[in-house]
């Protein structure tokens, strides 16, 4: 797949005509000119943030006075709730939620004559003041942003920027002052585990990759992001592309790979898009293909994309559907490191650990290690979503506390509703209820509550979530997504599905809760691969830490938190109705009568026919006067 | 030779092969629907499980596709073995309700109740049927198709396979015998894939032997001439 | 698709089993589907069987053997989403539609399908209408966000961002 225009570029074959172009790329920048930077993440895409974009493109073109003043738009910045955001250099100014209408009087006003627009910028939600710069923004002042901080000053599309950051410095380090055997020993002192959910330790799967017999070998990245609420490796992909390639070319030299593939979810059209320009720029200086540099080093990397299916991100299966076929996992007896692709050693990593390795050998393992907790070093991106005011993608060092991150980071729930879980670890991991939120995020701690660390999804629930629901969601995810090889797994989840759905439609008996741990068991047990291993964990940890409410569902046929809505039922308050008919308009299927109330008649209260209620919701969405009750 | 214990008796094996294989041979029980040894061992049904202890660690796996390794232990019958077991044949008479084989291996497990709704499906998903046809005969006219609960083996776009030869290997191979094959005059067919091909006659005997359709795949196959199958296999003897 | 943009693909990305996906992935986005005769001569080409390629079709959620809709709708049913209430917002879609996930309108303007993450937690409950994102769906803005696409008969390429 061709991208655009062909990229004209200088093959540079040494490290010192490397520096030589970095110092000239950072000549041309002045350390005081002014920098727009527009986030181009897909939260702020979502937000809307090209029209700012384009606002911004026309007020520059427009000015006589632009001169000087650059537009960059980059990666994602992590605020995804705020946005779109935008970072005025070299004060880094910090506006959020700004919409196109505002760009003119943000040129004008703040750019042109420094003049701050204070309601463009964050607001203290306890204090009320208004904070300038992004680093004292609540969400961002306890974050250790490694890793993902650079996305603010890249734009995905121009390798010159990677370079102006010291991208590529790691690169020459390894290939010329290190042997493949000290990046290893490098990599096992930082303990650099998986970042995609496994945790295994990076270095020792490299060494015994390196020792597998076999001349070649492959690395390949995982970037087929399958779990709910989980985008940070989409967003590291679309933001900062040559940190992940970077990772995998030093990877492959340490392990003696000469090819190496990156396996990008079919849903992430732009990541797609931005890697394979990262790799085109990147073949374009020589610093991929034959000769890296002139250190005697080939490597090559391609692209292969998932077809939608998140068994896909199994290793197995990836490797699998690299090679043409169905994403069916295979038994692992023997590891990929040994035989993987095409028979091949294969050393396969997350997006994430890859773009961890240049960190690590620029400042060292022993420096790595210093962050982080005994068993977990290093940062970890994390999803912050669902019920929680400060929403995105957030880096924090391993052992921080859950309760920091969900209040400090997150700015606590909205709304004011009470904190009930977190969920973390995606379809593979588990809730962890409000009991447990001075639990240190660390692999084996959170493995150690019946949850797992996963690929850093964390789903924030409050009083209005109904765990019962949760696992049901969760078994429904994972029933649609098994292959359907394994009769323990296809049966088990779908059985498991069917049982909640039992219990949520009312229908639920107290033998299913026993039933549920026992089909758990033999799912987890029987099954081939990891999708069916951890598929009962969401049902387990929820009956282990709110099985009041699932025998509430049971015994009561009620449900506490409002969401099955076979339990339960809308009723309009006579005394609250003010007749205005917009329930009655909204419904569906007539069920609402009433008559509306105008200047010449009296009008009668609206009523419900509980009969052909079918309990939508669409009433209560529509009325403005809170007349509608939902028991 | 490899040397390995299954239930505290030594065994052998040669390299390559698989420790279920092995223990059949030696006379264990272990229960398998989804194994033939003249394909390659799938790991499917679930069935076959056994624990395997090696260097220190034990774990629960499929006995089909595990390979001998010098050392193992392994054990056919530990109260984790039964237990997965017999859920697993639980999973699939729900599944199947109606499969006498089933019920039988249910009732020799000791499985007396499915507490799940039953469904009344024949298919088990061992997917011999399309194996076979894969890797023995090489007509490639079924095979797996769909996802998770909806997985089936069927011809492409599931309508007649058209690719069939009316062998009858899959209808011998399927061990819920669920595919069924008739012949009624001068046609056989492969009832599960649609499939009716009409025969041909022996010049000599004048039995209907063989569907015209599959002489003339293994005639073009095997570069043989126009006549040679103008005589049936019997005949011809 | 005629042949010979077929084999323009073929070319694109090699001769080889492992090219499969790709292959058929750009098919797909051409055609918005995966024809039997498309893939009969995919099959040809590559010496691949009709049974392998058919499993390949029906096993990805990317590919689709009915011919789609002009717009499609993709509701994000990931967890953030569903916390924030997705099911609602699908059901709605649903109900003005008359169409289920995977089926398309008959009428051929709309397809309905949903997905497991765009990667758009923040904004859920997320729908993108032919690649375009709307953030902070509710059941109430369903019917308003659909109108843009009844009324924009000029082609797909006015929808996208």
């Amino acid at each position: 797949m061709r991208i655009g225009r062909e990229i004209k570029m200088q093959r540079l074959s040494s490290p010192q005509e490397l520096e030589k172009y970095r110092q000239e790329i950072l000549s041309q920048r002045n350390l005081n000119q002014t920098i727009v930077t527009v986030c181009g993440g897909t939260g702020c895409h979502a937000a809307g943030c090209h029209a700012v974009v384009d606002a911004f493109k026309k007020v520059l073109q427009e000015s006589v006075k632009n001169n000087g003043i650059s537009l960059r738009v980059t990666g994602c910045h992590g605020f995804c709730e705020r946005g779109p955001l935008v970072v005025i250099h070299p004060k880094e100014i910090f506006y959020q939620r700004v919409k196109p209408e505002d760009v003119p009087s943000i040129f004008s006003e703040t750019i042109l004559k420094g003049n701050i627009l204070e309601h463009l910028l964050y607001e203290h939600p306890v204090t009320g003041e208004r904070i300038l710069t992004e680093k004292d923004v609540p969400f961002y002042k306890k974050q250790m942003r490694i890793i993902f901080g650079n996305n603010g000053f890249i734009d995905p599309t121009k390798i010159e920027d990677y370079l102006a950051v010291g991208g590529y410095q790691a690169l020459v380090k390894a290939l010329f002052s290190m042997r493949p055997e000290e990046i290893i020993q490098e990599v096992k002192k930082a303990n650099l585990r998986g970042r995609g959910g496994g945790g295994f330790p990076a270095g020792i799967k490299w060494e015994s990759c390196r020792r597998a017999k076999g001349d070649i070998k492959y690395v390949i990245c995982n970037a087929d992001e399958g779990d709910p609420g989980a985008y940070m490796d989409r967003s590291l992909l679309e933001g900062n592309p040559h940190s992940v390639l970077e990772g995998m070319i030093i990877g492959a030299f340490a392990i003696g790979a000469k090819e190496g593939y990156v396996y990008v979810r079919h849903e992430y059209p732009l990541a797609l898009t931005n890697i394979m320009m990262a790799i085109e720029q990147a073949r374009g200086l020589g610093l991929l293909g034959k000769n890296i540099l002139n250190s005697g080093f080939d490597f090559d990397v391609f692209i292969s994309r998932g077809g939608g299916a998140f068994v896909g991100g199994e290793s197995s299966a990836l490797v699998a559907s690299i090679a043409g076929d169905v994403a069916e996992p295979r038994a692992k007896h023997i590891h990929l490191v040994e035989s993987g692709l095409w028979n091949r050693p294969t050393t396969l990593n997350n997006v994430e650990t890859w773009a961890n390795v240049p960190v690590i050998i620029l400042k060292g393992g022993d420096w790595y290690s210093q962050i982080g907790t005994e068993g977990s070093k290093g940062t970890k991106i994390f999803s912050l979503v669902g019920k929680v005011n400060n929403t995105g993608l957030v880096e924090v060092p391993m052992g921080i506390t859950l309760r920091e991150i969900i209040y400090d980071i997150g700015g606590g729930i909205p709304e004011g509703k009470k904190f009930k879980a977190v969920q973390t670890g995606g379809p593979s991991g588990g809730c962890i209820p409000e009991s447990l939120l001075d639990l240190p995020v660390d692999f084996d701690r959170l493995t150690e509550v019946g949850s797992m660390m996963g690929s850093g999804g964390m789903i924030v629930m409050d009083e209005s979530t109904c765990m019962v629901d949760v696992a049901k969601y969760f078994m429904n995810f994972l029933k649609d997504e098994s292959c359907g090889k394994c009769t323990s797994c296809r049966e088990g989840t779908k059985r498991m599905h069917e049982l909640l759905t039992e219990i949520t439609e009312g229908r639920g008996k107290l033998e299913y809760l026993d039933l549920l741990e026992e089909l758990g068991w033999v799912t987890a047990e029987a099954s081939l691969c990891a999708l069916g291993g951890t598929a009962p964990n969401p049902v387990l940890s929820t009956l282990r830490y709110f099985r009041e409410e699932y025998e509430e569902h049971i015994l009561h046929k009620r449900c506490p938190a409002k969401v099955c809505r076979s339990l339960l039922k809308y009723r309009i308050l006579p005394e609250v109705c003010t007749m205005c008919g917009r329930c009655a308009k909204a419904c569906p299927t007539d069920a609402i009568t009433g008559k509306r109330k105008t200047k010449k008649e009296e009008g009668i209260p609206f009523r419900i026919d509980e009969e052909k209620c079918i309990k939508c919701g669409m009433c209560f969405e529509s009325c403005k006067f809170n007349a509608i009750e939902v028991q | 030779m490899i040397s390995f214990t299954i239930d505290g008796q030594m065994v052998e094996g040669k390299k390559g092969q698989n420790v279920l294989e092995v223990a059949l041979d030696a006379g264990f029980d272990i229960p398998h629907l989804c194994y033939n040894e003249n394909v390659k061992p799938y790991g499917a049904c679930r069935l076959c499980l056994v624990e395997v202890s090696r260097k220190g660690r034990s774990k629960l796996t499929t006995s089909c596709n595990y390979p001998v390794l010098e050392g193992i232990e392994v054990f056919t019958a530990t109260d984790k073995v039964l237990r997965a077991r017999k859920m697993v044949m639980e999973l699939l008479l729900a599944m199947c309700p109606g499969s006498p084989l089933l019920q039988r291996m249910a009732k020799e497990m000791g499985l007396n109740e499915v507490r799940f709704k039953k469904e009344d499906k024949d298919c088990i998903l061992c997917g011999l049927c399309a194996r076979v046809c894969e890797e023995i005969v090489g007509a490639h006219a079924i095979q797996f198709a769909f996802r998770g609960d909806r997985r089936e083996v069927v011809p492409p776009f599931q309508g007649e396979a058209t690719n069939c030869i009316a062998c009858g290997a899959c209808v011998i191979v399927c061990p819920v015998n669920v595919i069924g094959m008739k012949e009624e005059g001068d046609e056989r067919t492969i009832t599960r894939w649609k499939r009716t091909l009409k025969m041909k006659q022996c010049k000599i005997c004048g039995n209907y032997f063989a569907p015209w359709y599959q002489l003339e795949k293994i005639r073009e196959k095997a570069n043989l001439p126009k006549d040679f199958f103008d005589v049936c296999y019997t005949c011809r003897s | 698709m005629t042949h010979s943009e077929i084999d323009t693909i073929i070319e694109r990305h090699g001769k080889k089993e492992s090219a499969i996906l790709a292959i058929l992935q750009d098919i797909q986005t051409r055609e918005k589907y995966l024809s039997k005769e498309a893939l009969e001569y995919v099959g040809e080409k590559l010496r691949i069987p009709l049974t392998k390629l058919y499993r390949i079709a029906t096993f990805f959620r990317a590919f689709s053997l009915m011919p789609r809709g002009r717009h499609e709708i993709c509701v994000c049913m990931g967890t953030a989403c569903h916390v924030r209430g997705a099911q609602r917002v699908l059901d709605q879609i649903q109900l003005e539609l008359g169409i289920r996930p995977g089926e398309t309108t008959k009428d051929l303007n709309f397809t309905l399908e949903t997905v497991n993450c765009l990667g758009v937690c923040a904004a859920g409950p997320v729908v993108a209408i032919d690649g375009q994102y709307f953030g902070k769906m509710s059941p109430t803005k369903v019917e308003g966000t659909l109108k843009r696409f009844y009324e924009n008969r000029k082609g797909d390429k006015d929808a996208k961002a």
